[in-house]
């Protein structure tokens, strides 16, 4: 029986975040969460390894109590058990601090591991790095952005594509993997799941004491990064607006630019009279 | 740690062509911030029979270069590479290391931070030197439309992954000499805990997108698959390759390969026709380096919109139809 952890996060569902440009902060709690995409597709993975092989699923997240929500997502999906990490000190974590800290909670909670499963990167900071990070934390074999996994003997087998070679590789348990988003399709859950899930009885919740761990080592106290500023990019070019029928603006458009967009895809874009 | 200048390390990543330009990229950013703090610029270069590589780093500003050639290296191994990198990083000391945003630098760099104990910024697309002399790291943040920058105040080194295409290489110059330090592969490292099976170049469909002329690019505004689908036929008749926002690719409408932006990858066309795309900042990080921009969206207040030469508000699935339809009879054949 094959056990894992999947790792996930809750991103905010908008891409737009409320943001205040005179105090440059974002108000973030405003925002409704979801599951993290690749988290789904790392969650799918292990639901995929246990149906075939009989496993055993916990799913665990870091983050604000609202991102209980998608543990009872992961029950109703198939998860087994669930593990929520939150403190408030736990705030403002850089990716060094936050897999400092989900790896004190697995040695602790769930040390008794065979794969760790991750989505290949958040919607929300994208960086990649809390999986790389955590196989490192736990001193453990990773692979990035997976594409295909499966047991093979007491290994895992594991395709993906990496700078356009395409690899298979072999990799020793216990040991982690990102999932990338091409190849799983992550299921639906079902709404009466989904309800049973809601009214289970309470996730195991911990936080930095639980975990052993002072205020210096966990959230911006902990973190080797500081964010100077958040700020808008703006806009340079001369931003020519063309408005009203379809029909109308593609002939403006040729008509205007005929030379500049002819020249540049090399065609004669002069109305035929 | 011995008494010396200062350096800024850059990881030579050179197992594809365009592996290798972001390396010649960072070269040359680098050898701007050295300027700065006087520090000088060294590369490292891991592999087996790399000699074209280390000249060719030099040729570009690095002035050190770390050498370790050994069978053993053939092939990229990123617990081999960290192990590696860890070692020569902790006896010499850089301030500063900079790694290509590559699939392999994405995987190698996280770990080998978490190694060394400092700070990491992902994809990068601005380093800067600020007054008290730190790496002002600028990224994008929070999946909008917004810039965060980033410093690591105290711990050392500071590093940074980059993306391709954000600094321009210095020409080659054949007359640059520089240090060659080998580096014997250390015979306690750890042995490997994955093993390559099999490893095949693929053919590069992300290469034709990052190097085409002329890009249509579609976004969630397209409305739905079937109208998404005119875009390559758009593409078709202005000669192009078509690239898709990630909800794109999410919503299966358009393949992985056709992504553009962020982690994935950045084109350059001379002339880009968005359709439908709000301009999130992973994406238009992705275009940043794009020519003449004829954007397409309902809303004119989308951040595609302002950063185009032409913006036209309309609904973009018909502007794509009726834009098909006018090249046609246009176009003589």
């Amino acid at each position: 029986m094959l056990k894992m952890i999947v790792c996930m996060k809750q991103v905010p569902m908008v891409s737009d975040l409320p943001w205040d440009p005179v105090t440059g902060t974002l108000t973030r709690d405003v925002a409704e969460g979801m599951m993290n995409p690749a988290c789904k597709h790392a969650l799918e993975a292990a639901l995929v390894l246990k149906e075939r092989h009989g496993g055993h699923i916990t799913a665990m997240t870091m983050g604000p109590p609202m991102a209980e929500e998608i543990l009872r997502e992961a029950i109703a999906l198939g998860a087994d058990r669930c593990l929520m990490v939150s403190d408030q000190k736990m705030a403002g974590a850089d990716t060094l601090v936050t897999s400092f800290t989900l790896a004190r909670a697995i040695e602790i909670f769930c040390p008794d591991f065979d794969l760790i499963l991750c989505g290949c990167h958040t919607s929300d900071s994208e960086t990649a790095q809390v999986g790389p990070q955590l196989s490192e934390e736990l001193r453990i074999p990773s692979i990035a952005a997976v594409e295909g996994l499966d047991l093979c003997g007491n290994a895992m087998r594991i395709k993906r594509v990496s700078d356009n070679f395409l690899e298979t590789l072999e990799m020793d348990l216990p040991g982690l993997v990102t999932v990338a988003t091409g190849f799983y399709v992550p299921r639906y859950a079902s709404m009466a799941g989904l309800h049973d899930a809601f009214r289970e009885p309470g996730i195991l919740t911990v936080g930095a004491r639980d975990l052993g761990l002072d205020d210096d080592d966990v959230g911006l106290q902990g973190s080797a990064t500081r964010i100077m500023d958040i700020f808008s990019p703006v806009a340079k070019k001369e931003n020519i607006v063309l408005k009203g029928a379809p029909k109308k603006i593609v002939e403006e458009l040729l008509d205007r630019f005929d030379d500049t967009i002819g020249s540049l895809i090399r065609k004669d874009l002069k109305a035929v009279k | 740690m011995d008494q010396k200048r200062r350096s800024i390390w850059v990881f030579g990543d050179y197992r594809n062509y365009f592996q290798n330009r972001v390396t010649l990229q960072l070269l040359s950013r680098a050898t701007d911030l050295a300027k700065k703090i006087e520090a000088e610029v060294c590369a490292t270069v891991f592999g087996h029979e790399v000699d074209e590589w280390v000249g060719e780093y030099i040729a570009h500003g690095a002035t050190k270069v770390y050498v370790c050639d050994n069978p053993g290296l053939k092939f990229y191994s990123t617990d081999t590479y960290v192990a590696l990198m860890e070692r020569i990083v902790r006896q010499y000391g850089p301030e500063i290391i900079l790694v290509g945003a590559t699939s392999f630098g994405r995987e190698f760099t996280p770990r080998l931070a978490k190694r060394l104990k400092t700070g990491l910024t992902a994809d990068c697309v601005g380093l800067e030197i600020n007054g008290e002399g730190l790496l002002v790291q600028t990224a994008p943040a929070f999946g909008g439309s917004l810039l965060t920058r980033i410093v690591t105040p105290e711990k050392r080194p500071q590093m940074a992954t980059v993306r391709p295409g954000v600094f321009q290489e210095i020409p080659h110059n054949y007359q640059a000499t520089g240090e060659i330090v080998n580096v014997a592969l250390p015979g306690d490292l750890p042995g490997d805990r994955v093993r390559l099976v099999s490893s095949e170049r693929q053919p590069a469909r992300e290469q034709k997108l990052g190097e085409a002329p002329v890009v249509v690019c579609g976004g969630r505004g397209m409305g739905s698959k079937t109208r998404f689908k005119n875009l390559f036929e758009l593409a078709r008749v202005l000669g192009g390759e078509v690239g898709a926002t990630r909800p794109v690719v999410y919503a299966k409408w358009a393949d992985e390969d056709a992504l553009v932006g962020q982690a994935d990858r950045h084109i350059s066309p001379k002339v880009l026709f968005s359709f439908g795309v709000s301009g999130a900042i992973q994406h238009t990080a992705g275009i940043k380096n794009a020519g003449f921009i004829i954007a397409v969206n309902k809303n004119p207040n989308a951040a595609m919109m302002k950063m185009a030469d032409v913006a036209i508000v309309a609904d973009a699935s018909q502007v794509c139809i009726a834009l098909i339809r006018e090249l046609k009879k246009r176009i003589r054949t």
